[in-house]
């Protein structure tokens, strides 16, 4: 069996385009040569001038980088993978050999091996690469709500290496949660959201940061909350919030992905600043008990997965600058059916907070708008 | 002007249940009416009595919103889609 050498995305333009190529050779010295045999000028990119390979390319044996073994002298059996990773604008010492030990390295540096072979599945995509990794991981999300929506969501950020992961939720969990909410377990009945929702985070992946926001977000904090964070991932149970999230994102000047269920259907969309605002699509909200919320009308379970997965991935896509955006569209989900529809959705030059002539330039009082009573914050009946 | 009109699981059980409907009219108003006549107590839905739409409701022709097109007034033609989307924000209040 050949060896199997994974081609990073800068090199393709010499390997025909090919991310795995098959050679023979019984040390990673051989096996560069064979490669440059097959497609001439390959060598160039990996070995300097005085014929070695430069701190900026990372070279790993299944996951070992080969500067902790015997270099390009280490030697190759059949069936092993190796993979060429070029450490791109990294810290000083782009070797990832030269960050030990488990947990977050620093922001600029090369991808420590256990997040080589942790996030490989993104690394070996085109579209991601190590450099799409690592901007991951200086990301910084903040995610309103560790529920329904706010608990798929801030999974797959977790699994997905966002480096700082915010959550806002004051709530402790309840029995009638865990029909839907993933980060909650029988075990966390009466505790804090926010704990159970941590700890399950990390036991997914240590190396990521989930900064605690263990209150309900107002309009007294929403200034002092919002702008640590890249982007903010709606995951509100209320209208009020609604409105206080969207409003607070597009003053601070952060990009909202936006989400909702009730019953059978689902909605996502993303908000950025000066390209609409939740209050575009709808001015004013229901008058209390016109609309019912999932408590008084209920929601299928797996639709909060449906949506948090969409909201996630929306994330994705802006921190990578991937893809098109849910941007002016509002994406509609009938799960009985299993339709997907999308609605057109534009900034209203009218608009109160992004419009044309804007009157609302600070946050104001979101109950009485939404003509909601004020919000209870239940104890926790253990720490 | 025959169309299909789309509802969301809220306002479904205005309309007898159903999520998808033939219905027709000249423009949005006209529609609208016509669902009322069909289905009683359906307008109280989606509109004060001064028959203006709330503004937790948009109605889409196609994908477009009809706030941005020409409103009630919106012309319709055979074979149209039009949605009808209150605001929806889930969770426990």
């Amino acid at each position: 069996m050949p060896i199997s050498v994974y081609i990073p995305s800068p090199f393709r333009r010499l390997t025909a385009n090919r991310e795995y190529v098959s050679v023979e050779g019984t040390s990673i010295a051989e096996v560069l040569d064979a490669i440059d045999t097959q497609y001439p000028g390959f060598a160039n990119l990996v070995y300097d001038r005085e014929h070695k390979v430069p701190t900026h390319i990372n070279i790993y044996l299944n996951n070992q980088e080969i500067h902790d073994l015997q270099g390009t002298a280490t030697s190759v059996s059949d069936g092993d993978q190796v993979a060429v990773i070029p450490a791109l604008a990294g810290g000083a010492d782009g070797r990832a050999g030269s960050v030990r030990g488990n947990g977050a390295a620093p922001p600029s540096s090369a991808l420590t091996p256990d997040e080589v072979m942790r996030y490989s599945r993104h690394i070996i995509m085109g579209q991601v690469g190590p450099q799409g990794q690592r901007k991951l991981r200086n990301a910084k999300v903040l995610v309103i709500g560790a529920g329904g929506l706010g608990g798929p969501v801030a999974l797959y950020l977790a699994l997905a290496g966002v480096g700082t992961i915010g959550i806002v939720e004051f709530d402790v969990v309840d029995l009638s949660n865990l029909q839907r909410q993933i980060l909650h377990q029988t075990a966390d009945i009466g505790r804090p959201k926010l704990q159970s929702a941590k700890e399950k985070l990390q036991a997914h992946n240590p190396h990521v940061q989930v900064v605690e926001h263990k209150m309900p977000i107002t309009s007294d904090n929403a200034m002092a909350i919002i702008p640590n964070y890249d982007i903010v991932v709606n995951g509100a149970d209320n209208f009020a919030t609604r409105y206080l999230v969207n409003d607070a994102a597009y003053l601070a000047g952060k990009t909202l992905v936006d989400g909702a269920i009730l019953l059978f259907d689902g909605q996502a969309t993303v908000y950025e600043p000066g390209r609409g605002c939740y209050r575009c699509l709808y001015p004013a909200p229901p008058p209390p008990g016109l609309v019912p919320s999932c408590a008084e009308a209920g929601v299928l379970g797996a639709i909060t997965g449906i949506v948090g997965s969409i909201q996630a991935t929306e994330v994705f896509k802006q921190i990578l600058g991937i893809g098109e955006p849910l941007v002016n569209r509002l994406l509609l989900i009938d799960a009985l059916s299993m339709e997907f529809r999308t609605m057109k959705i534009r900034r209203d030059p009218k608009c109160p907070l992004c419009g044309d002539a804007p009157t609302l330039t600070e946050l104001i009082d979101y109950d009485a708008f939404c003509g909601s009573p004020p919000l209870e914050v239940p104890i926790a009946t253990e720490a | 002007m025959a169309v299909k009109v789309h509802v969301t699981s809220v306002i479904q059980k205005a309309v007898a249940g159903q999520r998808e409907f033939d219905s027709d009219g000249a423009t949005v108003a006209e529609l609208l009416s016509n669902i009322d006549r069909q289905y009683p107590g359906f307008a109280e839905q989606i509109m004060g009595t001064d028959g203006v739409l709330h503004r937790f409701v948009n109605i889409y022709l196609n994908d477009e919103d009809v706030r941005f097109l020409g409103g009630q007034d919106t012309p319709l033609s055979d074979g149209d889609t039009v949605s009808i989307l209150p605001a929806l924000a889930g969770g426990a209040r």
